[in-house]
C-alpha cells in the first residue's frame, strides 16, 4: 500500500471557491402523469405480467395501507406507518431486483416485501403481534422481516441498516454470488452517521450495494431544507466516489430502468450505486402524527395530482393492458382480503411466555432460565392478572 | 506448544480461526498490512489476502454496523476496535442492533458469528483516552456476551470459543498484558469454555473474584494475605456475561466473605451485580459484608494512574477488613 494521490493535479492561480449551486443534478423521468411518455423517453424493457404484477402491488399496499390506519384510529391496533404516494419507489425498484438479492429496508417500504410475495396473513400477523408472527410478536407494526424472502427485518433505529447492507453486500462479493443488496432509507435518516459510514464504507470496499434514497420532503414535520443546505442527497454520491442517480420517484418506469441498470453496474463494476427517488408524502409520517401542524392542504394536493399508481395505471390503460373496471374490481378485492385477513389474525392468542425469553441468544443461559421461572410462577400465583399468559403455563 | 505474549496468542487465534473457516474475515483501522497498531493482525493480510485481512475507513460505527452485515450473510467477522475507548462511537449498533439482531426478528436473522476485539484496561499512561475498561456498559445489554482473558493460553482459547460462539462477543484485551504475560500456548486449535469461571488458586478463608489484568493484582493480594494467615481463594471469571454463578456461589459458601475487583469505576460497575446477585444467593452463608475493590468514581487519569489503581495493597486492606468484621 501507498499514497496513490496524484502530485501533478491541476492547478489554479486564483482562489475560486466551488459554489454548490453550480452544479443541480438533473432528474430522470420517463412518464407523464397522463400515461404519456416523455418525447424522447424509451419504456424499459418491462413484460406485461411483471407490469400487471407491480400495479397489483400498488392496489394491494393502497388496500392495506387504508385498511391498518383505519383500524389503528378504532384502538384495534397500536401503530400504522402507511406508504401512500411513495408506493413506485419501493415497489419498482424490488421489482427490477432478484428475489435472491437481499433488501434492507427503513420501514415505509412494505410495498418491496408485498411484491415479493409476502402474504396479507403474514402481514396481518405482524401488525398484530399474535403467535404466529415470525418476529414472534416482539416488535412495533410495520418491523417486518422475512428470510425466505431475503428482507431484513426492521428496525426502529434509523440509518443502522445502511452500514450493515454494506456489510452484506461485501459478504455476498467473497462468496462470489451474483446477487446484489438495496437498502432503503429516507432523506432524513440520510443525515445520521451511519449514513456516512455505510456509504464511504461500500465505497472504499467495493461493495455491490444500492443505496436507495426516498427523498419524500420530510423527516416527520422537518421539511427537507432543514435536514440539509445541499442538492438533495444525490449530491453526496460522487464526494464518496459513488455513481449516482436522481429519478422520479413517483415515475413507475423510471425508477424500475434506473434500479435494473444501477444493478448490473453494481455486479459487473463491484461498486456501489446511489439512486434518489424524489418523491412526496402524501400520508402522515405515522399514526402518531398530524401532518396539519406542519405543511398545507394546497402543497399537498399539489402532489396528489403526482400520485405514482394513478400514472402508472394510465400507462397501462394506454398500454391496452389494463382498464378502469379491472382497477376497481382489483381494488375491491384487496379490500375484502385485507379485511378477512385482519379479522382472522386479530382473533389469534399472542405469543407464548416462553418467547419472551428466548432468542436472546441462541441457547437459554442459566440466568434467563431463572428469570422464565420466576416470570411463570408469579403469573401462575396471580393468574387474572395476566389472562392472556396465564391459561397456558403448566403448573 | 510455543512460548508467546498475549498479542501473539491473539495473533495466533486469529490465524487458527483463519485457515480453519475462509468465513473468517478480520478488519478494522490499520489491521491491513500493517498488522494493527498492536501488531495483534501482523501478517494475516499477507497470508489470507486482502479480501480477508483489510483496513476500514477510520469509523467504529461503520466497523461495527458492517461487521453485522457480515455476520447475517453468514461471514464470520472479527472487527478491531482500536482502543476500548472507541468504541462508543458504535454502542448503537451493539446495543441497538448486534444484541437485538435474533431477538426481533424472531430469530429469522442473527449476527452470532460476531466477534468484536478491543484492547481495553489502564497501566500504560494512556490518560482518559486510552486506558478505559466498558465492560459494565455492555453487561447491561442482554444479547450481547462479554469475554475477557488473563494470559496468552486464555487468550487463544477463549477467542477462538468468541468466534465460534453463535452469539454476538465483545472480546476486551487487557493490552496492559499484551507484552508482559506470556505463557505456553498450543499451536493448534483449542477452546476454552464461556461462561465458565476459573478458580485460579483454592483457598479457605475469603473469596478473591477479578478478570483480566486484575486477576494478577488479586493473586498478589493473596499472596500478601498469606502472610498474615489468610487464605484466599482466588477465582477469574473469564467471561462477564453470562457470568459464571455456579462457581462463585460454591466458593462464597465455602469462604463466607467476597471482594470484587476491577479497574473500572465502582458506581455501576459489574462488581455491583455480582455483590447484589450474591447477596441474594448467599445470604445466609455471609460473615461480611462484600466489598468492591475498583477505579474511583472519576475520568481515568494520567500523573494520578498509581493512585487510581485498585492495586494489590488496596485489595489487602479490604481483605483485612472483611477479617476483621
Amino acid at each position: 500500500m501507498s499514497d496513490q494521490r496524484s502530485l501533478f493535479h491541476q492547478q489554479v492561480y486564483q482562489p475560486d471557491f466551488l459554489d454548490p449551486k453550480a452544479s443541480a443534478i438533473p432528474t430522470f423521468s420517463l412518464l407523464q402523469q397522463k400515461g404519456e411518455l416523455y418525447p424522447t423517453a424509451k419504456a424499459p424493457d418491462l413484460s406485461k405480467e411483471k407490469a400487471l404484477k407491480i400495479h397489483d402491488t400498488f392496489l394491494f399496499i393502497r388496500a392495506l395501507d387504508e385498511r391498518m390506519l383505519a383500524s389503528q384510529r378504532q384502538g384495534r391496533i397500536s401503530f400504522y406507518m402507511t406508504e401512500i404516494g411513495e408506493e413506485a419507489a419501493d415497489i419498482c425498484s424490488a421489482a427490477a431486483l432478484k428475489p435472491e438479492d437481499t433488501i434492507f429496508a427503513q420501514y415505509r417500504e412494505q410495498g418491496a416485501l408485498a411484491y415479493r410475495g409476502f402474504s396479507v396473513d403474514q402481514f396481518m400477523n405482524q401488525i398484530f403481534a399474535n403467535e404466529l408472527d415470525l418476529g414472534k410478536g416482539r416488535q412495533m407494526p410495520v418491523h417486518y422481516g422475512s428470510k425466505a424472502l431475503n428482507y431484513v427485518t426492521i428496525s426502529s433505529p434509523l440509518a443502522t441498516q445502511i452500514p450493515q447492507a454494506t456489510g452484506y453486500a461485501y459478504g455476498l462479493k467473497q462468496d462470489k454470488k451474483d446477487q446484489v443488496v438495496i437498502c432503503y432509507f429516507g432523506e432524513g435518516a440520510a443525515s445520521e452517521g451511519d449514513f456516512h459510514a455505510g456509504l464511504n464504507m461500500a465505497a472504499v470496499l467495493k461493495a455491490p450495494v444500492i443505496f436507495f434514497c426516498r427523498n419524500n420532503g420530510y423527516a416527520i414535520s422537518t421539511p427537507a431544507h432543514e435536514q440539509f443546505a445541499g442538492d438533495g442527497i444525490a449530491s453526496r454520491g460522487t464526494g464518496y466516489g459513488i455513481k449516482t442517480l436522481r429519478v422520479d420517484g413517483n415515475d413507475a418506469l423510471a425508477v424500475y430502468e434506473a434500479t435494473r441498470l444501477a444493478r448490473k453496474i453494481a455486479l459487473e463494476e463491484h461498486q456501489p450505486i446511489l439512486i434518489e427517488a424524489m418523491t412526496y408524502r402524501l400520508g402522515a409520517h405515522s399514526s402518531s402524527d398530524d401532518p396539519s401542524g406542519y405543511r398545507s392542504k394546497a402543497e399537498e394536493s399539489k402532489w396528489q395530482e403526482q400520485d405514482p399508481v394513478a400514472r402508472f395505471r394510465n400507462w397501462l390503460i394506454k398500454q391496452g393492458w389494463w382498464s378502469q373496471e379491472e382497477d376497481e374490481a382489483s381494488l375491491a378485492k384487496h379490500r375484502k382480503q385485507v379485511a378477512e385477513a385482519m379479522k382472522k389474525a386479530e382473533k389469534l392468542p399472542k405469543p407464548a411466555l416462553d418467547t419472551l425469553f428466548s432468542d436472546v441468544y441462541d441457547e437459554l443461559p442459566w440466568h434467563l432460565e431463572e428469570q422464565l421461572e420466576e416470570a411463570k410462577a408469579h403469573i401462575l400465583r396471580n393468574p387474572t392478572a395476566y389472562p392472556a399468559t396465564a391459561g397456558r403455563l403448566v403448573k | 506448544m510455543s512460548k508467546m505474549n498475549l498479542l501473539q496468542a491473539v495473533n495466533s487465534s486469529l490465524e487458527t480461526a483463519m485457515q480453519q473457516d475462509e468465513r473468517v474475515l478480520c478488519f478494522g483501522e490499520d489491521v491491513g498490512a500493517f498488522g494493527g497498531v498492536f501488531r495483534a493482525t501482523s501478517g494475516l493480510q499477507e497470508k489470507f489476502g486482502k479480501s480477508r485481512c483489510f483496513n476500514t475507513p477510520l469509523t467504529e460505527q461503520g466497523i461495527i454496523g458492517f461487521a453485522l452485515g457480515l455476520a447475517a450473510q453468514k461471514q464470520v467477522p472479527v472487527a478491531e476496535i482500536q482502543f476500548a475507548d472507541y468504541i462508543f462511537p458504535a454502542f448503537d449498533q451493539l446495543v441497538n442492533e448486534a444484541a437485538k439482531y435474533r431477538y426481533r426478528s424472531g430469530n429469522e436473522f442473527n449476527v452470532g458469528s460476531l466477534t468484536v476485539r478491543a484492547p481495553y484496561g489502564g497501566g500504560i499512561n494512556g490518560g482518559l483516552y486510552h486506558s478505559q475498561s466498558p465492560e459494565a456498559y455492555f453487561t447491561h445489554t442482554p444479547g450481547l456476551k462479554v469475554v475477557i482473558p488473563r494470559n496468552p493460553h486464555q487468550a487463544k482459547g477463549l477467542l477462538l470459543a468468541s468466534i465460534a460462539d453463535d452469539n454476538p462477543v465483545l472480546f476486551f484485551e487487557p493490552k496492559k498484558l499484551y507484552r508482559a504475560s506470556t505463557g505456553e500456548v498450543p499451536d493448534e486449535h483449542y477452546l476454552l469454555p464461556l461462561g465458565k469461571a476459573e478458580v485460579v488458586r483454592e483457598g479457605t478463608d475469603i473469596t478473591l473474584v477479578a478478570w483480566g489484568a486484575q486477576v494478577q493484582v488479586i493473586e498478589a493480594a493473596a499472596d500478601l494475605a498469606a502472610e498474615k494467615g489468610i487464605s484466599c481463594e482466588v477465582i477469574d471469571l473469564r467471561t462477564l456475561l453470562p457470568w459464571d454463578k455456579a462457581t462463585l456461589v460454591a466458593s462464597l459458601k465455602k469462604t463466607g466473605r467476597l471482594i470484587i475487583n476491577h479497574e473500572a469505576p465502582k458506581t455501576s460497575g459489574f462488581g455491583a451485580e455480582l455483590a447484589a446477585s450474591l447477596q441474594e444467593a448467599c445470604f445466609l452463608h455471609l460473615e461480611s459484608p462484600i466489598l468492591r475493590v475498583t477505579g474511583w468514581d472519576t475520568p481515568f487519569p494520567l500523573a494520578l494512574e498509581k493512585e487510581y489503581f485498585p492495586n494489590a495493597l488496596r485489595t489487602l486492606d479490604a481483605i483485612q477488613s472483611s477479617m476483621d468484621f
